[in-house]
């Protein structure tokens, strides 16, 4: 329904609401095809590929192949690996950057966003320089009998690099708009540095940090590229679900890959949920803070 | 507990805030240290709470060096300006806070605490409100709240950085004749911060006055007002009317103004200034011997319990009166009328000068 015109002549009180009808229309309607062309299709596509063949054989899919199942197993490995790494070097990033001025702030700050524009794949090279044969630390760890590349360690240190900026960038807002009075207080009030940052700092940013963490965790599990250089791509042993999805879709087993990739968007839409619900509780304590 | 500052320095990069400070505050005296933003108050109450290091100097506690402690064992109830309150903690909460981190050892038992915590309430009247959270109390009961958070700890000495800095006008006036009768009964040595000189005269056993960095004087309310030690003092404690000039061979000349001066009897003339606060300007209609300025009346705010009155001097120098309603009433002085404006009583301080007085 049109609105009704306002009294007052339109030429000279027109607002961004009162754009015509047709072009209204018209843009909600190209919104809705791209969101539904590029995101709704292609995920109801998924699962009606991985339910192709009966839940049975989906079932089958996911946990009767060992290489799929030790995929599953692995993921769920790595991304706890990297996660506990990201909370404690996000919290002392956001600590330092918002706590203190030190020489080098700003540049510490732009180097956490590295890891958003540099690509995975590259990320990936990086490790293997560092930590392979002819790298620069190969030599010395293999001599020592550890092994890095081509293994868990290495998995965890490349979906950490990638997905380092989320806890970080997410705190560093809240707590620079907390600001560090209430610490102070703390403080003058006889806590020690741990009772300050468990009684006070904690509840403070504990959604921010709960966000943070979800946004880091949804892009851990969907990790490909740097992954895919440091793991070798050894199935069974160092593939990873999305690593596996790939590979099951380059031996044309159709069905198996779409299970795999089926049960990632389950995870990314349950993280999407838990996301959506912490919005509502990271907002408004954002709207309190002066 | 007394406290002693000793030749305390402060800079941040090239400002000095705090430049070569001594005081001394008595055992139970409620200390204000007044003086206009970017004086050094702040910097300094901060240094004695040990939440700021000194670059030079120390902080003595009944004699005690305190100034190698942290500010977590200095034994310091601080209370900040935006009160700092726990927002995720009930008010009890917030004031139990500093019994609650002690070390077992010294820790209070749970009733105990919660003894300690209701009585303290009681005292700064909250403890009905106990259960509520910060964001849902007023200012005023925030900062209430805040000083009872201070006081739970026992602490040894009280600061308070412009505690009624951000209330409205009337719950500030009502909150610092509650503070000074508080302080009359706990009798805790306390320091506070204000940039309010009415604030500081009001509530203080003694006020020390700073700017850029440095104490310019330190004495009671009514030392400072009545005898202040420099044109600083006298200009930041109310309004003043000031005439500038020189002086020279015992006589000051200050425009429209001639007065005899005889602590300057040396030839060689000085900058100097008359400064007058509004009620020491007598007013009327005809000169009654000399030493005063014929002014046009150009404002009169006859609201309130003082009369005000702006006149403009014929150097066109704007000069304040403040009269009383019947002089007022008496006088009865018209827009635009000259009027004979008579200092009763007159402070000279030298101008641009060192201030070796004499």
């Amino acid at each position: 329904m049109p609105e009704t015109p306002p009294v007052l002549p339109p030429s000279r009180f027109r607002h961004a609401r009162q754009d015509p009808f047709w072009l209204r229309v018209t843009l909600i309607v190209a919104a809705a095809g791209v969101v539904g062309l590029l995101i709704v299709v292609p995920v109801v596509h998924v699962f009606t590929g991985a339910f192709s063949k009966g839940a049975a054989a989906y079932w089958r899919n996911l946990f009767g192949d060992p290489d799929t199942r030790h995929s599953i197993l692995l993921t769920l490995t790595v991304v706890p690996g990297a996660l506990l790494a990201n909370i404690v070097f996000g919290l002392a990033a956001a600590w330092a950057i918002a706590r203190f001025r030190f020489p080098g702030r700003t540049l510490l700050t732009s180097m956490i966003d590295l890891p958003f524009s540099v690509s995975p794949v590259v990320a990936g090279l990086m490790f293997v320089l560092v930590f392979g044969l002819q790298g620069y630390l190969g030599p010395f760890l293999q001599s020592h009998g550890v092994k890095i590349l081509f293994a868990t360690p290495g998995l965890i240190l490349a979906t950490a690099f990638v997905t380092f900026p989320f806890v970080a960038r997410e705190l560093i807002p809240v707590m620079q708009a907390i600001g560090d009075e209430e610490e102070t207080a703390a403080v003058s009030l006889g806590a020690s540095g741990w009772q300050m940052f468990r009684r006070i700092t904690l509840p403070n940013i504990k959604w921010g940090l709960l966000y943070g963490i979800i946004l880091c965790n949804a892009r851990a599990m969907g990790e490909f590229g740097a992954v895919y250089v440091v793991s070798g791509h050894i199935a069974g042993q160092t593939d990873t679900m999305p690593l596996r999805v790939e590979k099951l879709f380059q031996e044309y087993n159709l069905p198996g890959s779409f299970a795999v990739a089926s049960l990632l968007t389950l995870l990314a839409i349950l993280t999407l949920v838990v996301k959506v619900f912490l919005e509502t509780r990271v907002s408004p304590e954002r709207r309190h803070v002066h | 507990m007394s406290i002693e500052v000793r030749h305390v320095t402060k800079s941040f990069g090239s400002f000095r805030a705090v430049d070569d400070v001594s005081i001394t505050v008595p055992t139970g005296e409620l200390v204000a240290l007044l003086g206009p933003s970017g004086s050094g108050k702040t910097s300094l109450l901060r240094i004695i709470a040990g939440l700021e290091q000194a670059d030079a100097g120390q902080i003595f506690f009944e004699g005690e060096d305190a100034t190698v402690r942290g500010a977590r064992h200095r034994g310091v109830g601080f209370v900040f300006q935006h009160y700092a309150l726990f927002r995720h903690m009930s008010v009890f909460e917030n004031v139990a806070f500093g019994l609650r981190v002690r070390p077992r050892s010294s820790r209070p038992s749970r009733a105990e605490i919660q003894d300690r915590v209701m009585g303290l309430l009681k005292l700064v009247q909250l403890d009905w409100l106990a259960g509520r959270l910060p964001s849902e109390l007023s200012g005023g009961q925030r900062q209430r709240v805040a000083l009872a958070r201070a006081l739970a700890v026992q602490p040894r000495v009280l600061l308070l950085d412009e505690p009624f800095g951000s209330l409205d006008a009337q719950v500030r006036q009502e909150l610092r004749r509650w503070l000074r009768r508080l302080h009359d009964e706990i009798r805790v040595t306390s320091v506070f911060v204000t940039h309010d000189q009415e604030e500081a005269l009001e509530v203080a056993d003694r006020v020390v006055v700073m700017n850029r960095g440095r104490v310019e004087q330190v004495g009671s309310p009514q030392e400072v007002f009545d005898h202040p030690a420099t044109s600083f003092v006298m200009g930041f404690l109310g309004h003043v009317n000031i005439f500038h000039g020189r002086v020279e061979a015992g006589r000051a000349l200050l425009g429209p103004l001639a007065v005899d001066w005889p602590e300057h009897a040396a030839a060689e003339p000085r900058a100097a200034a008359a400064y007058v606060r509004p009620h020491e300007l007598d007013v009327a209609r005809a000169a009654e011997g000399d030493g005063g300025i014929w002014a046009v009346v150009r404002h009169v705010n006859a609201a309130g319990a003082v009369i005000k009155l702006e006149l403009e001097a014929a150097d066109g120098g704007a000069l304040r009166v403040d009269m009383s309603p019947e002089r007022h009433e008496t006088l009865a002085p018209r827009l635009g009328e000259r009027l004979y404006v008579q200092p009763r009583r007159l402070r000279l301080f030298l101008e641009d000068a060192p201030e070796t007085q004499g």
